[in-house]
C-alpha cells in the first residue's frame, strides 16, 4: 500500500538536502560550539551560518534570532519572559481564543501567577477584529500575542494592522508564526512585530529546534538559566545538527517559496473542488482568501472526524481532525468552536494539509477514497437519516 | 490506541442498518456530547432474534455498537439485560480510558431497547 501524507500542518518530512547538510554534525564535526579549538569553532560557524539563513528568510538581523527547542519553547519564552521583564509597564496580556495550546496554556500559567489575561474572540473565518483589540487594550497591557496563521483552519491574521493598534497603545506585539514561516512570506520588518516564534519541522527541517525573533532593544528576561549560550538568553549546549538543518530548510524555503506554493495551491483547489462537488452537506472552514497554501479544513455533517481519519489511515492516507495536538481529546476543537460551529458540526471536521511532494495522482485517490468513506459512515449515522427527512 | 478487535469491528461493522421488524428501540447520547447510538432489536418468544444499529461517533462508538448487536443475538431478555458497558468493553479487549465514558454507551442503548420492548 502506498502511503499518502496529507498532514503537513502537524509536521513535515525532513528534506533530503537538509538531512545531507545535517549528517556531518553528528559523528564528524561534533565539537561543542563553546570550545575554542577548531572542531568546536566549526560547530559555532555552522550555527551562525544557519542563523543568517533564518534571519534572511524573516528579513531580520542575525543577532535578533535566538534558537530554542521548538515553537512551544519560543512561545513560552516570548510571553513569559517579556511579561516578567516588563511587569512595571503593566500586567495585562492579550491573545486570541484560537491560539495554539503553547500560547493558551502559557496564559493559564501567567494567570496563576497574578497576570491578567484577555482572550479575544474571532469571526466566522477565524479573524481577530481590530475593533475588539482596540477595545480590549488598556494602559496596563504590556504584550499582545496573535498567531500569524492558524494551524487548524489556515486563516492568516492582519498582523501589520494589529501591531499598529498595539504599538499606538504602547504595547509590544508577539506573533506565533510556527505555521507560516517557510510557507508564506513572513517579513518581521514589514509586520512590525517585536517578537516572533517559529519551528523548523513545519518547513521540512528537523524536529526539536525552533527560534525566537527578538527585535533589538526589546527587553526580555533570560528563560533557561545555565551557561551563556544564545547571547546569555537561553542556556544549554546548542543542538548543532538541528540548527544546521533548520538553517538549510530556511534557505531552501526562501529559494523555492513561489514554485512550492504554485503547485500546492493548484493541488489544494483540485482536491477542494472534487470534494465539494461530490459530497453534499460539506463545507470548508477558514478564510476563503487569507489562508495558508495547502490547508483544507472541512466539516462533513452527520459523521465524526476520528472515524474518517481511521478509515483514511486504513487506505494509507494520513490526515487529522482539528489539531493533531488535541486528537486524543473528546471535546471538539477550540478553534472550530470559536468560529461559531456547533458541537455536532465541529465533531465532523477533517484537516488535510498538503505539502511540496504531494502529486495530482494522490489528490485524485484521496478525493475518491473520501467520497467512499463519507458515504459509508453516513449510512451508519442516525443523524444522516434525520438530515434527510 | 485501539485493540485489534475494536479496529476490526470499526472497519467491518456487523449489523449496521435499519431493522424493519424491530419491536424494541433504544436511543442514547446527544450530538453535543459527541456520540449517538440507536439500537433496534427483534424479540420473538423471549429470545432476541435480531439486532441492528445506527451510530454517530468515533471508532470506539461504532465498534461497541457492532459487538453488542453480536453479543445480544440469541440471548433471552433476562440474559440480554445482564450485558453491561463494562462487559462490552471487555469483549472488545478493552477501550482507551478516555473513550470509556463517551463511546461505550452501547449497553445503555440496548437496555433502552429492552425496556421499550417490555412496554409494548
Amino acid at each position: 500500500m502506498n502511503l499518502i501524507y496529507m498532514d503537513h500542518g502537524a509536521t513535515t518530512p525532513v528534506d533530503v538536502e537538509v538531512f545531507e547538510k545535517m549528517k556531518p554534525y553528528f559523528c564528524e564535526m561534533f565539537g561543542n560550539p563553546s570550545s575554542v579549538y577548531s572542531l568546536g569553532q566549526k560547530s559555532k560557524h555552522a550555527i551562525e551560518e544557519a542563523r543568517n539563513n533564518i534571519a534572511n528568510l524573516l528579513n531580520a538581523s542575525s543577532d535578533e534570532i535566538y534558537f530554542t527547542s521548538g515553537g512551544t519553547e519560543a512561545n513560552n519564552q516570548a510571553i513569559i519572559s517579556y511579561m516578567l521583564a516588563n511587569r512595571h509597564k503593566g500586567n495585562h496580556f492579550i491573545t486570541s481564543m484560537i491560539e495554539h495550546p503553547a500560547v493558551l496554556e502559557t496564559c493559564k500559567y501567567l494567570e496563576k501567577n497574578g497576570f491578567e489575561i484577555t482572550l479575544l474572540p474571532v469571526d466566522q473565518y477565524g479573524l481577530v477584529s481590530k475593533a475588539e483589540l482596540k477595545n480590549a487594550i488598556k494602559n496596563s497591557t504590556s504584550l499582545v500575542s496573535i498567531m500569524h496563521s492558524n494551524n487548524e483552519i489556515g486563516t492568516i491574521q492582519p498582523i501589520r494592522e494589529l501591531v499598529e493598534i498595539a504599538h499606538e497603545a504602547g504595547s509590544a506585539f508577539h506573533t506565533d508564526a510556527v505555521q507560516s514561516m517557510g510557507k508564506i512570506l513572513v517579513d518581521v520588518k514589514e509586520l512590525g512585530v517585536d517578537l516572533l516564534s517559529a519551528s523548523s519541522h513545519k518547513l521540512y527541517g528537523p524536529k526539536g529546534i525552533g527560534c525566537l525573533y527578538i527585535k533589538k532593544k526589546t527587553k526580555i528576561e533570560k528563560f533557561i538559566h545555565g551557561g551563556s549560550q544564545e547571547r546569555n538568553l537561553r542556556s544549554g549546549t546548542e543542538n548543532v545538527s538541528g540548527i544546521v538543518g533548520f538553517g538549510e530548510a530556511a534557505r531552501l524555503a526562501k529559494l523555492n517559496l513561489k514554485s512550492r506554493n504554485d503547485k500546492i495551491n493548484n493541488l489544494t483547489k483540485q482536491l477542494q473542488d472534487t470534494i465539494i462537488d461530490n459530497i453534499p452537506d460539506t463545507f470548508v472552514t477558514g478564510h476563503p482568501d487569507c489562508k495558508l497554501p495547502g490547508v483544507l479544513s472541512l466539516c462533513f455533517k452527520y459523521i465524526e472526524g476520528e472515524s474518517i481519519i481511521l478509515m483514511l489511515d486504513a487506505k494509507g492516507i494520513m490526515a487529522s481532525s482539528g489539531s493533531a495536538c488535541t486528537s486524543g481529546a473528546l471535546e471538539p476543537s477550540h478553534v472550530l468552536r470559536a468560529i461559531g460551529l456547533p458541537h455536532e458540526i465541529a465533531h465532523g471536521s477533517l484537516r488535510l494539509t498538503l505539502g511540496k511532494d504531494n502529486t495530482e495522482k494522490e489528490i485524485k485517490f484521496v478525493a475518491n477514497t473520501l467520497i467512499e468513506i463519507v458515504n459509508k459512515l453516513r449510512e451508519m449515522s442516525p443523524l444522516f437519516l434525520r438530515g434527510g427527512e | 490506541m485501539y485493540s485489534e478487535k475494536v479496529l476490526d469491528h470499526f472497519m467491518n461493522p456487523r449489523n449496521s442498518g435499519n431493522l424493519e421488524k424491530a419491536n424494541g428501540i433504544g436511543e442514547v447520547g446527544n450530538a453535543t456530547c459527541g456520540d449517538i447510538m440507536h439500537i433496534k432489536i427483534n424479540v420473538e418468544g423471549n429470545i432476541v432474534k435480531d439486532a441492528k444499529f445506527k451510530t454517530f461517533g468515533c471508532a470506539a462508538a461504532i465498534a461497541t455498537s457492532s459487538i453488542i448487536t453480536e453479543m445480544v443475538k440469541g440471548k433471552t431478555i433476562e440474559e440480554a439485560k445482564q450485558i453491561t458497558n463494562k462487559s462490552v468493553a471487555k469483549e472488545l479487549d478493552g477501550l482507551p480510558a478516555a473513550k470509556m465514558h463517551c463511546s461505550n454507551l452501547a449497553a445503555d442503548a440496548l437496555n433502552k431497547a429492552i425496556e421499550d420492548y417490555l412496554k409494548r
